[in-house]
């Protein structure tokens, strides 16, 4: 082999997709907590969350408040990161690419274009590549996860409904994802390109997802997440890790709620450990059944 | 036929199953052709002959070996002479001493590490490194590093040593014997060299 001249300084390079999707990576297997103060930080940190998501009010607040919800006072995004060693994530409204901009400027871990918040742009989502900061979106179908990626989204999460306590429709998107995956798989080039077009995504991306038989990032479930079984049923489904919001918070015993969500997604294909987990929690956040929410109000139709 | 003998001797590699990219582990154990499981639990690791500490957050690890008695099962198998890699938050839950407070978990490598030390995630970056090789007879060798949120080696005692440096000098891989740790992520950087020295060894603990 030839010799090596003088060493040339190595480049460095940063915000690569290598380093953005890598620490979503990072996360899985693990539960990210919404918190809403430093004290709830430290108690997410303490019971062993991967990384917090750190906002003014959590889902089931935002619901029932009603209004404009929109991204948090930087001076409570800092409280957090200041007590905090974990990564801390927060959310910016659908297409708002300034709120995004102040995030970056913040040094948060992670940026959430959230359906939680009040939309900021009916017609389009942030293009996520321009930002040196990675991105979660969220996704009820493949199109739509594909599409958020296509955008520059290095990670993404089911979306589910948001602040309900009800697991039905995380479910049923985690699962839509899948099958989606599924029923493009063996199919004719012919037939990638026309469901490439029908989700306005490119062919590459839809033969990398097939190929792949998953989404090529991390995928969360979030939304309605409100016992360690629920948890533990996500990972069965197949997600990477889950996002847990008004579900620990909002339960009578917030901490321990943190610790035995963490343990049952670790070990949610272990029942005798969920069964010990799962006991002696008290109450779980009241839920709230689909029916009783008219269209308008839910929060997953928000994004497209 | 040969196929199947060397099947029976090949060694099975544990990689923490209990958060982080253990799945990229493992993927990368199955390229070199050898055989990976999932650690979850202690009787999980009856059998293993080497062991990965995936990357992740080594607060949230730290609690669940804690919790399910991971600790001294993992030791044991280091006095046995298993090979160990632990990568970015598996090198911190190595490490006899972690700055700013934190009681070590493993202290299997000794050296002192600083968490997130090159800052938030905007800081996270990759680029070519010089290692030396793992291998007795190995020199120095260059291979793709990512770098997230990642920690840094302060300094390595009697027992280590530098396996790594960038080019300001900041430590990022140290071996104490067959206890090897490191900053950075192979495994999400198609870098398959580090593993199959882990299989390698494993293999000649697992023969000795």
């Amino acid at each position: 082999m030839a010799k090596r001249s003088a060493p040339a300084t190595a480049k460095v390079a940063k915000s690569t997709w290598a380093t953005k999707r890598g620490l979503a990576q990072m996360l899985k297997g693990g539960v990210i907590m919404d918190v809403v103060t430093p004290a709830e930080a430290k108690v997410a940190e303490e019971a062993g969350a991967v990384a917090v998501m750190a906002l003014e009010r959590v889902p089931s607040d935002i619901r029932r408040d009603g209004g404009v919800a929109r991204m948090s006072d930087p001076d409570m995004i800092k409280g957090i990161q200041a007590v905090t060693s974990i990564p801390v994530m927060a959310k910016a409204r659908i297409g708002h690419h300034v709120e995004a901009q102040i995030l970056e400027a913040l040094n948060v871990d992670y940026i959430d274009e959230s359906e939680v918040l009040t939309p900021a742009d009916d017609r389009f989502h942030i293009n996520k590549h321009e930002f040196r900061i990675p991105f979660v979106c969220g996704c009820k179908d493949l199109g739509e996860a594909l599409r958020r990626i296509n955008e520059g989204a290095a990670m993404m999460r089911t979306k589910g409904e948001a602040g309900t306590g009800n697991i039905v429709e995380a479910v049923r998107h985690i699962r839509t994802v899948k099958e989606q995956i599924e029923a493009l798989k063996g199919q004719s080039e012919k037939r990638l390109r026309a469901a490439a077009k029908e989700m306005r995504v490119p062919y590459e991306l839809v033969k990398l997802t097939v190929k792949a038989g998953r989404l090529p990032v991390v995928n969360f479930v979030a939304g309605g997440i409100a016992t360690p079984a629920d948890a533990a049923l996500s990972m069965w489904l197949g997600a990477d890790g889950v996002f847990v919001g008004s579900g620990i918070f909002k339960s009578k015993r917030p901490a321990e709620t943190a610790v035995a969500i963490v343990q049952a997604t670790t070990h949610w294909a272990n029942p005798a450990i969920l069964a010990e987990v799962s006991a002696g929690l008290d109450e779980a956040m009241k839920g709230i059944e689909m029916r009783t929410i008219p269209d308008a109000e839910r929060l997953s139709s928000r994004g497209w | 036929m040969a196929g199947a003998l060397r099947r029976k001797r090949q060694p099975v590699i544990g990689v923490m199953a209990v958060q982080g990219d253990f799945r990229e582990h493992l993927d990368t154990l199955d390229a070199v052709g050898a055989v990976g499981r999932e650690i979850r639990l202690p009787a999980d690791l009856d059998g293993v002959d080497g062991l990965i500490l995936p990357g992740g957050e080594s607060t949230a690890m730290r609690k669940l070996y804690v919790r399910w008695g991971l600790v001294a099962p993992i030791k044991a198998l280091a006095t046995r002479g298993a090979p160990i890699l632990g990568t970015c938050a598996g090198a911190i839950l190595l490490a006899t001493k972690i700055a700013d407070g934190d009681e070590p978990v493993l202290s299997l490598l000794d050296m002192e590490v600083r968490r997130n030390a090159f800052g938030r995630q905007l800081d996270s970056f990759e680029t070519e490194l010089k290692m030396q090789s793992l291998k007795a007879s190995g020199g120095p060798t260059t291979l793709r590093a990512v770098f997230i949120r990642a920690p840094e080696i302060l300094r390595v005692g009697p027992a280590a040593s530098v396996v790594a440096q960038l080019e300001g000098g900041e430590i990022v891989a140290a071996r104490q014997g067959n206890v090897v740790g490191i900053s950075f992520h192979p495994e999400i950087a198609g870098e398959t060299r580090l593993h199959r020295w882990l299989v390698e060894q494993a293999a000649t603990a697992r023969r000795g």
